[in-house]
């Protein structure tokens, strides 16, 4: 028997419990991106066929790109040079130190770890920031099937290859393969995200939906 | 209304009641599951509440709304009306962002629930914390980069010493509150059958006006607590504090009266010294665009948006726990104990919750100073 006195306030109540215990969830550790970065990327390869390292131009969104050339000094307002830029290029990737440079790579399902950037600098065109940097492989390899990822785990940063040209394999031996999958775009992936993540089990990550994944299969 | 719950009810309450810690510590452990970005493959488990369809709708949602900003402000440059769309986008992006953890969300909605505050408090407080976190905002972009023209890098500097102390002060707060908390609830444990404690009523109320010691102020509340529960018994002769009332609409004087600002004040500030990294990426876009004040309009817009969220998870919070406190009949020893439970729950996990992003445990909407 239920008391009709406290049913109902009862199942109020379950229902603020529940409703606070899901925003509180909800809300916790949730951020959405705060940078957008439009990529590509060049696989370089050595006379040998192996891969000697890869080459990134992250061209950045033009909110970001305002934030960070603000109080730089230029001489032409409005318009910065590479040089004036080699500052900001500098602390661009040694803070990207941090985030393994958000580039991982796999070769024949075996972790490779890059050296720190070299070839580095900065573009400001058209309002917007580009950084091109090279990150040599600590071990060239000469893999079967590469595949290198580009994201950020967190979320912070949302990369997109380009829509032209987004991959290129530089002096790759002839009959390598490249495929490219791209995150589909951030509201599909998100509603996505549900059943795929459950399956996935311990396996799952978060940042890996929004991953840039190419594979390159060399016979 | 007085419900009086038989056995099966009071079980029920019991599962309530942990529901809402399991819920609250379900909350805190994937914040501290959801590691530094590149931690640990512990990043997995932290998936999946990220999975639901809403919640992926909301993050879509935010993230639409932002990326909108960057070009309508453009457009405000030419086209005067833009910034009207501007300020709607703005205030929508408030209202769906105010998830993040740096919008002390679950801080102010703990600290509600560990002090026994009221709804009306609880708004209150949702919106002038979110009006210092839009001050603090303006303030950092228009003193380093339209006045100082200082460099990104160090107005990024100087949001990532705010943001420290921003944790630091949130894990003082929750150090102060399970302090306070705790005893109180170390107390309540002997005192399981109701005991008239008179003795502890006094001086709680006068205390206030001349210190800040609001927690000791919440302490003496607790005694008082059995103290209301005792007056019921026998005749509604005692008059009680108001703040205890949970049973009872918020008065003016609460608001009004000595230390009625005061008390939440430690909340405010704790809560609105961080920035959004959001706005601060809004306004100095806008200043670039020379139209910073149309960034400032932005920016009270989302802290007009972030408050309403905020405060109905406030009046939810509150709620709830209201609701839990009729239901355990405060007159019962172990409804009070299960109060007093949740209070120090409460408490424990702003310190939680402090303590994880002070450590880095917590990723936290971060500051990126590329």
């Amino acid at each position: 028997m239920i008391p009709p006195i406290w049913m109902h306030p009862m199942r109020r109540l379950l229902g603020l419990l529940l409703a606070v215990g899901f925003a509180l969830v909800a809300g916790a550790a949730h951020a959405h991106p705060h940078v957008w970065i439009t990529a590509t990327s060049e696989l370089l390869y050595a006379e040998d066929g192996s891969i000697t390292g890869v080459r990134h131009a992250w061209t950045f969104d033009d909110m970001f790109s305002a934030y960070a050339v603000q109080g730089l000094e230029s001489k032409k307002k409005g318009a910065y040079t590479r040089e004036e830029l080699g500052p900001l290029a500098q602390t661009n990737v040694e803070s990207l130190k941090e985030y393994a440079y958000f580039t991982f790579a796999k070769a024949d399902g075996k972790k490779e770890r890059f050296n720190e950037p070299v070839d580095y600098f900065l573009d400001y065109k058209d309002t917007v920031l580009t950084l091109h940097f090279t990150l040599p492989l600590k071990n060239p390899v000469k893999p079967k099937q590469l595949v290198l990822e580009v994201f950020d785990r967190s979320f912070f940063i949302d990369f997109q290859m380009a829509k032209d040209n987004p991959v290129r394999l530089v002096g790759a031996p002839s009959g390598c393969q490249m495929k490219l999958d791209r995150p589909s775009d951030g509201t599909a992936t998100a509603q996505k995200l549900n059943e795929q993540t459950f399956m996935d089990g311990p396996n799952a990550n978060f940042g890996m939906m929004f991953a840039n994944k190419i594979t390159v299969d060399c016979p | 209304m007085k419900p009086h719950l038989s056995p099966l009810g009071r079980g029920l309450l019991a599962c309530a009641a942990v529901l809402l810690v399991v819920g609250v510590a379900d909350a805190a452990l994937h914040d501290v599951l959801a590691q530094n970005p590149f931690g640990a493959p512990k990043q997995a488990q932290a998936a999946e509440p990220e999975a639901g369809g809403l919640i992926g709708w909301l993050l879509a949602k935010q993230s639409e709304f932002y990326r909108q900003m960057s070009s309508t402000i453009r457009a405000a440059k030419s086209d005067g009306s833009a910034v009207w769309t501007l300020l709607f986008i703005s205030f929508a992006y408030g209202i769906f962002h105010a998830a993040g953890p740096g919008h002390g969300k679950a801080v102010i909605a703990s600290y509600l629930v560990a002090n026994r505050e009221t709804a009306r408090r609880g708004i209150a407080l949702s919106f002038a914390s979110a009006l210092m976190q839009s001050l603090v905002a303006i303030l950092i972009v228009g003193i380093s980069a339209w006045i100082l023209n200082a460099t990104a890098r160090t107005m990024c500097k100087a949001e990532g010493a705010i943001e420290i102390a921003s944790y630091a002060l949130i894990a003082l707060f929750g150090l102060r509150l399970v302090w306070v908390k705790g005893r109180s609830f170390i107390h309540t444990l002997p005192a399981t059958q109701p005991v008239p404690a008179i003795a502890g009523v006094p001086h709680d109320h006068h205390d206030h006006g001349h210190h800040h010691h609001h927690d000791a102020h919440d302490h003496h509340d607790h005694d008082h607590h059995h103290d209301q529960a005792h007056a019921h018994h026998h005749g509604h002769d005692h008059v009680h504090d108001e703040h205890c009332g949970h049973s009872h609409g918020p008065t003016p004087s609460e608001l009004a009266g000595p230390g009625g600002w005061r008390r939440g004040l430690a909340a405010i500030l704790t809560v609105g010294i961080r920035p959004c990294s959001g706005a601060i990426l809004v306004l100095v876009f806008a200043l670039a665009q020379g139209l910073f004040w149309a960034g400032i309009a932005a920016t009270f817009l989302m802290g007009l948006g972030t408050a309403i969220t905020v405060a109905a998870i406030a009046v939810m919070a509150v709620s709830a726990k209201d609701i839990a406190a009729r239901l355990s009949g405060a007159r019962d020893g172990g409804g009070a104990l299960f109060m007093r439970g949740i209070e120090f729950g409460a408490a424990a996990l702003v310190l939680l919750f402090g303590a994880g992003l002070l450590f880095g445990y917590i990723a936290a909407e971060r500051t990126t100073c590329f």
